[in-house]
């Protein structure tokens, strides 16, 4: 940040000793964050601790059973044994599509978002601004508007039922691009830039050996963000994709929810797939972005730029 | 954002620099801008292609324009949206930065770090695996929070899916999923201000509350902003979440909810995509007058531009 401090100073009179009304105003600002924490908590939480509960269950055990209890680990394996066989073990297919599609556009995401957020806050070239412009437009856009007519592209170049048709345009990622652009341009020091050209470093070599380094937080939030939010896309796989063997988990995951009595009476009489099933499947279907988190987690936390500016 | 200009070097030096760097600069856009095309600008472009012709390509002028809006679905779909989006841009904007703000100061970086975690975590559930679980827990049945639901006059799945309450729900929804995500930038953001920033504050006797008001707050302003148009941006383009509670609910939420749920009804019920289009350009022109004022309003590409 190369920001001077606001004038945000007080003055000296305002300067205030320990007082019995500061300490009780302390005591309820403490308060205060403690109440909004807890909610939070117990809000964010107890569907996930229930969800994990879920399968352990059997469908009445679900509607009867106090809702945050154990089933058993019998009936644990039970539903695994449901959701494996369902459809001759299809899930294992969807989640080895989902990781196709996800790794490989998370990949293609990288090697274009990073260097052209790097070029759109760092250096100078005609049209800097326009294209700037274009991926804030694009980027606020509703992304759904785009699916139809990407469809109908995909359709003109035959490309519909590939993995390209899902890699491709999973990988056109301006949010990333903008996360990257406003990283470096909030945060990186451009005399530092400056230093490193007049000492005679090319442009790539600046680019990988000062930007780079700095920009790994950014580089964190950005793969994980595209990976997070290409695994859980739905609507444009949906359209595109005709066969249930290429389907991803969130689709497949559709397939199920149809496959369940308790959400669609009509169909699904005599399958195997009930809430507990349709649970465990939930459950299948986030671990790998969980795992991701716990991995990148560091570099979010880490803070964004704790290093060049604290030295 | 004061920006130093580069240290007074000799004059032509500098001008080839510029020159290299711009070079530099194509090349290191290259890869995006042709993604850009391709899937951005291309389709957008069909898309109003689309919005102004019919299915024979014959120009039809606001033709399809007056035929979507004239829908008897047309408003009461954005008249929901609207009252989602309302509620939902309140309290994303103002629970993720105080919650950043007290994750930040106010609690140990060990528990701090606990708690983003634990908050981020529904995160993955976002889409469909999000609107399963709350299925489950707004259906009273089974749901945890049975009690509250009762307590709210909630005693059947039949009566939570009530039309009306639809938008709390979806709000309900895209928080758990969203909000998680949004408090780790913004956390990331406020790692960014300086220590010593904060330090000054505290010893010229700000307290965390005046200090996060008056400094740390608006230091993160751009991030704000930029949370507050994406947050509009995926709240007028739902789809996924309301058409699975409007098949879930069987038949009690209309099929035509969203406005993109009657965009894709024109499409894929009626094969109708110039009326899709032309639905979609108009969710599209929204979305950019919303952005232009934001934009414009917190000076977010002041940065940079000398």
């Amino acid at each position: 940040m190369t920001a001077s401090a606001p004038s945000w100073r007080l003055s000296g009179g305002q300067r205030r000793h320990l007082g019995g009304a500061q300490r009780s105003s302390r005591l309820v600002s403490a308060l205060v964050v403690f109440v909004i924490l807890a909610a939070l908590l117990v809000f964010f939480v107890l569907p996930a601790i229930w969800l994990v509960l879920a399968p352990t269950k059997t469908a009445s055990q679900l509607d009867h059973a106090f809702p945050l209890s154990f089933g058993s680990f019998g009936q644990l394996g039970q539903a695994w044994h449901d959701l494996t066989t369902f459809e001759g073990g299809v899930i294992w297919q969807w989640l080895r599509n989902s990781a196709v599609y996800s790794a490989g556009a998370l990949a293609l995401t990288l090697v274009t978002s990073v260097p052209a957020g790097y070029a759109l806050a760092m250096t100078k070239f005609r049209g800097r601004k326009l294209l700037l412009t274009v991926t804030l437009v694009v980027m606020i856009m509703p992304s759904s508007a785009l699916v139809l007519p990407i469809f109908l592209e995909l359709n003109l170049f035959h490309l519909i039922g590939t993995v390209w048709s899902i890699v491709l345009p999973f990988s056109f990622y301006p949010f990333g691009v903008y996360l990257v652009y406003i990283y470096f341009a909030t945060s990186l020091p451009r005399d530092m830039l400056a230093a490193a050209r007049i000492d005679g470093a090319s442009e790539w070599r600046v680019f990988t050996r000062i930007a780079l380094p700095l920009a790994r937080p950014v580089i964190g939030l950005v793969a994980f963000f595209s990976f997070v939010g290409n695994w859980n896309n739905f609507f444009l796989p949906y359209l595109v994709l005709p066969s249930s063997n290429q389907f991803p988990i969130q689709v497949g995951l559709n397939q199920l929810l149809s496959s369940t009595p308790a959400f669609n009476p009509v169909a699904g009489k005599g399958l195997d797939i009930t809430s507990p099933e349709l649970a465990l499947a939930i459950i299948i279907s986030i671990l790998p972005v969980l795992v991701l988190f716990l991995f990148s987690q560091r570099a979010l936390v880490s803070g964004m730029l704790a290093g060049a500016t604290k030295g | 954002m004061e920006r130093a200009t580069a240290p007074s070097g000799a004059r032509p030096a500098r001008r080839h620099q510029r020159r290299r760097a711009g070079l530099a600069g194509y090349l290191f856009v290259s890869g995006y801008t042709v993604l850009l095309l391709a899937f951005g600008l291309f389709p957008t472009g069909y898309s109003i292609y689309l919005a102004f012709t019919n299915s024979l390509g014959q120009f039809t002028g606001l033709g399809q324009f007056v035929k979507v809006v004239g829908d008897f679905r047309f408003w009461p779909a954005f008249a929901d949206i609207g009252s989602y989006l309302a509620m939902w841009l309140v309290l994303v904007v103002v629970l993720t930065v105080v919650t950043a703000v007290i994750l930040r100061g106010r609690v140990r970086p060990g528990l701090s770090s606990v708690l983003r975690f634990l908050f981020y975590l529904p995160g993955a559930l976002a889409g469909v695996a999000s609107v399963l679980v709350w299925l489950f827990m707004l259906s009273p049945s089974v749901s945890p929070a049975t009690g509250l639901l009762r307590a709210l006059g909630l005693s059947t799945f039949d009566q939570v899916m009530a039309p009306g309450n639809l938008p709390v729900i979806l709000v309900l929804i895209a928080f758990w999923t969203g909000a998680g995500g949004w408090i780790v930038v913004m956390y990331g953001a406020l790692n960014n201000i300086p220590d010593e920033v904060l330090e000054a504050a505290r010893v010229d006797g700000a307290g965390p509350w005046r200090t996060a008001w008056n400094i740390q707050i608006p230091m993160i302003r751009k991030w704000i902003v930029y949370m507050g148009i994406l947050a509009f941006a995926s709240g007028s383009q739902l789809f996924v979440e309301p058409q699975l509670l409007a098949a879930a609910s069987l038949g009690r939420v209309s099929p035509t909810w969203s406005p993109n749920q009657l965009a894709y009804v024109f499409a894929f019920q009626y094969g109708d995509f110039n009326s899709a289009a032309a639905l979609s350009v108009l969710l599209l022109v929204i979305g950019l007058i919303v952005a232009a004022l934001l934009v414009t309003r917190s000076g977010l590409f002041k940065v940079g531009d000398e």
